[in-house]
């Protein structure tokens, strides 16, 4: 990877839109701003057509000889399944309220990074194959012809768009550059076109229950493995129990939060509070992927991956299951799981066998929120608390785009983190809740070899946590999302160095105070607790 | 590029008027333009409705900007994320009249630093909101030469808006905020780079077409002072069936030109962008409650999958789980079946 160029000089960003109008000017794929591509194996594994080896890089992207055919059938096809898309095909007045509110806009300049050109991309060529303006009027009414350039430009913006919808908080329609560039992203994959990033973790969790590919040993001595932390720390081993039948609860987490800091350490909080309450759950190796990155590949995929939730909640007998910490994992699970694979109507309506608590807002799709699970907790006295454990933190929060725009999750981590941080900061207004930045790299783009465009694309969110270390001393951005925890550390390294990346609970672990604990010297991260310093 | 030649376009319609009115063409655009215009819209606008209805909303997709309802005592926010019919149209009630999503508005500057400022922007949607509602006044003002005695909410609607009570005719106030809002809109698009950049001619010729018509009413109003009484015999012969024959004496060329223009637009309208008027309330965002988690959503053509099961997956992984006291559902990997990757 090229050597990244200083944040002042990255920051330099030219506004200018190019002389050339936008359908003269067909896109030029720059290093850094593109992902590697799919392996032909992914795809064979998940029954993708058109599976091959190919490179963006090369001239020649290996089609089948009637590709044009196949996309022009595939919006055709879509155009009739997907309300939204035919709607949002029409109804665009281009007002440009959209334009500067995507983070990859903002960050590169580009203009075809607007959402509403990103949107026009696609939209050109509806106009010219399906309406009659466009087939007469051509490009007076914005139609142009489908191209091999086209085609490359679909690829390249539409793996620069992070589905995060906050175009779509503000378009005076609603419209949805999400939806659009989902439907993108289908017609691509029609022809093979999916990047590695993606179709890697995909396939590895349609075979192995994971995106990391972890099998069932690995997968539980990963988790093991926390325990010895754990238990250094705490002085208490958690016995986690694997796909064990007659569990009252299935938890299932992204497998991030298994395999890679800082979401290792907010892994590490579930297993203390679960210990420390007795709760009845089981882990899943089979179901061990909460996360879903068929959902960045096409709806057929996200619904594959996710069917293991449900099927496993029934093979097990649970009564109902609790999900981790991840952004889009949470969009899946309220907007599209029942949908796809339910009604799960072999579940009880989660009820917490702490409080008795009935949540009765997850009536349907029978499972919830690790951070509704604890505010109800921590609503009732339940949880012995030291806040002032967390006293060197001093931090921020950070509104995932999935749970933000696609649920409308807000007041129950903050009022969890409020119980377990004493020190804690909004970042501004514009920033946050609905109109949160996306950390730049979601849907399935946090690779390295596009690291250009990822930093470009996580400088909104990073300036704002910039912004509040300057004026407040913030020191840890908390969010609850697995991808936020990966690439935040990275863009915000970048951006805003000497703040760090928490989850959740990771700041409850080292909030809980747990019977039968030993005195607690260090954090769940092993570094010295406030006032424990010298000891080290 | 777009810019002008809109200009250049409803130059060309106002000519196309002016020549129909010179030839006293009143057949054809007296009547059989006028009929024809009105059928194009209300059959185009019922087609596309159609067409979007006819493509399901297989997923419950609501852009949530508010609060869900979860907890009793975590305030739900009942608008701005709705859960229930209700709260979805007030949602809608608040985008369609008073264009709540672009009040959010902001506008952004990279300053050295970077610091990046983000300001609230209310501009567009003042100018939008102001351009629209003076839009519907008007119409509603233009009913008065549909219907025989004037409806009572059409006379309260010229009394406000002309509340002002300057000039002779009275001076309404729409007509002064549509021109200047239009005008507002045209420059913005012409002024600000990425807005220009992403313009069609498409988005410029709705607003030129619509100053005209604007344009041309205050020139007969306020100017030309058309011949009212003879405008209304018309029209009212239109609604009737039973259309003069001839322009009345004195209605003049400028109402050839407004009408046309009228016509034109009516025609235009579900061709083009301008169906976002019937399509922003058919928008998934909006118009749907956030309620997937409580009701089940169907999707009319979900089909169920049947595919990488539990079974193949311990087929695959049996002796790893055995080997670490995973527990199995079969002891020994007895089957031989081609598991894994399905077919």
């Amino acid at each position: 990877m090229a050597k990244q160029p200083k944040p002042e000089e990255l920051a330099k960003v030219d506004y200018t839109p190019p002389m050339t109008a936008w359908m003269d000017t067909p896109a030029v794929l720059k290093p850094g701003n593109f992902c590697n591509a799919a392996k032909e194996k992914s795809l064979q594994l998940l029954d993708m057509p058109n599976p091959r080896t190919w490179s963006a890089k090369d001239d020649d992207w290996k089609l089948p000889d009637n590709w044009k055919e196949i996309v022009l059938e595939g919006l055709r096809e879509r155009l009739d399944k997907y309300r939204s898309l035919r709607v949002f095909m029409d109804i665009c007045v281009r007002c440009g309220a959209c334009a500067d509110k995507c983070h990859f806009f903002i960050g590169t300049g580009d203009p075809k990074n607007m959402p509403v050109l990103r949107a026009e991309l696609l939209r050109s060529i509806y106009r010219k194959e399906f309406t009659t303006a466009g087939k007469i009027l051509g490009r007076f009414a914005g139609a142009r012809e489908m191209s091999l350039d086209v085609l490359k430009e679909w690829w390249y913006y539409f793996f620069q768009c992070t589905e995060c919808r906050r175009c779509s908080v503000f378009c005076p329609y609603g419209i949805d550059q999400a939806e659009i560039t989902m439907v993108g992203r289908e017609l691509l994959n029609l022809l093979g076109l999916n990047i590695d990033w993606i179709m890697g973790p995909a396939s590895a969790c349609y075979h192995k229950g994971n995106h990391l590919g972890l099998e069932p040993h690995t997968f539980k001595s990963s988790i093991e493995f926390f325990l010895d932390d754990i238990e250094e720390i705490t002085g208490i081993r958690p016995e986690p129990t694997f796909n064990r039948k007659g569990a009252e609860i299935l938890f299932v987490t992204p497998s991030g939060d298994v395999f890679a800091d800082p979401g290792t350490y907010t892994c590490m909080g579930y297993l203390l509070l679960f210990h420390e309450l007795g709760l009845d759950y089981t882990w899943s190796t089979y179901a061990s992927e909460g996360g879903n990155f068929g959902f960045f590949t096409s709806m057929d995929v996200a619904q594959k991956l996710n069917y293991k939730i449900y099927a496993e909640a029934k093979r097990l007998g649970v009564k109902w299951i609790l999900g981790g910490e991840c952004g889009h994992m949470w969009r899946v699970l309220n907007q599209y799981m029942d949908t796809w694979n339910g009604p799960a109507d072999f579940l009880e309506v989660p009820t917490s066998p702490i409080t008795g608590t009935r949540f009765d807002a997850a009536k349907s799709t029978k499972m919830i929120h690790i951070a509704e699970f604890t505010a109800d907790l921590m609503r009732h006295g339940k949880l012995k608390l030291d806040p002032s454990r967390n006293d060197n933190k001093i931090l921020t929060w950070h509104d995932s785009c999935n749970t933000a725009r696609g649920m409308g999750f807000f007041e129950e981590p903050r009022y969890v983190l409020k119980k377990v941080v004493n020190n804690f900061y909004e970042m501004p207004e514009n920033t946050i809740r609905e109109k949160t930045f996306c950390c730049g790299s979601g849907s399935g783009l946090n690779a390295s070899e596009n690291m250009d465009i990822r930093l470009k694309g996580g400088l909104p969110r990073a300036n704002a946590v910039k912004y509040v270390n300057e004026k407040f001393g913030v020191n840890f951005v908390g969010n609850i999302c697995a991808i936020d925890r990966a690439a935040l550390t990275t863009s915000i390294d970048y951006w805003a160095p000497g703040v760090r990346v928490t989850g959740l609970h990771e700041l409850v672990g080292n909030a809980l105070v747990m019977e039968g604990e030993k005195k607690r010297t260090s954090d769940l991260r092993g570094e010295p607790l406030p006032g424990c310093e010298a000891e080290e | 590029m777009g810019a002008i030649m809109s200009f250049v376009g409803v130059l060309a319609l106002v000519l196309i008027a002016i020549l129909g009115a010179k030839a006293n063409l009143h057949l054809v655009f007296g009547v059989l333009f006028p009929y024809a215009a009105v059928l194009t819209l209300l059959i185009g606008l019922t087609v596309r409705v159609v067409r979007w209805a006819k493509s399901p909303v297989p997923f419950r997709i609501p852009t949530t900007c508010g609060q869900q309802k979860s907890l009793p005592w975590i305030k739900h926010s009942r608008i701005e994320n709705p859960t229930t019919i209700w709260g979805v149209l007030v949602r809608m009630f608040f985008e369609v009249f008073l264009f709540r999503s672009l009040f959010r508005n902001t506008k952004i500057e990279m300053h050295k630093g970077p610091h990046l400022a983000q300001g609230s922007s209310k501009w567009l949607w003042m100018a939008g909101l102001a351009f629209h509602w003076s839009f519907l006044i008007i119409l509603i003002r233009h009913l008065r030469f549909f219907t025989e005695e004037v409806p009572f909410a059409v006379s309260v609607t010229e009394y406000l808006d002309s509340f002002l009570q300057i000039g002779v005719p009275l001076l309404y106030m729409t007509d002064l905020v549509i021109l200047g809002a239009i005008t507002f809109l045209y420059f913005r698009r012409v002024i600000i780079p990425q807005v220009s950049y992403i313009s069609l001619p498409a988005d410029y010729f709705p607003l030129v077409l619509i100053f005209s018509i604007a344009g041309s009413g205050v020139l007969m109003r306020y100017f030309t002072k058309t011949h009212i009484v003879g405008v209304k015999a018309y029209t009212m012969s239109l609604v009737s069936l039973r259309p003069m024959m001839s322009m009345p004496e004195g209605v003049g060329t400028i109402f050839w030109v407004h009408l046309f223009l009228v016509c034109v637009l009516f025609v235009y309208f579900p061709w083009s962008k301008l169906v976002h008027m019937a399509g922003v309330f058919m928008s998934p965002t909006r118009n749907m409650a956030n309620n997937s988690r409580i009701v089940r959503h169907v999707n009319p053509w979900q089909t169920k999958y049947k595919g990488r099961t539990y079974v193949d997956y311990e087929n695959d992984f049996r002796e790893k789980m055995i080997s670490v006291g995973v527990p199995v559902e079969k002891q020994e990997s007895e089957s031989a079946e081609p598991a894994a990757e399905k077919e």
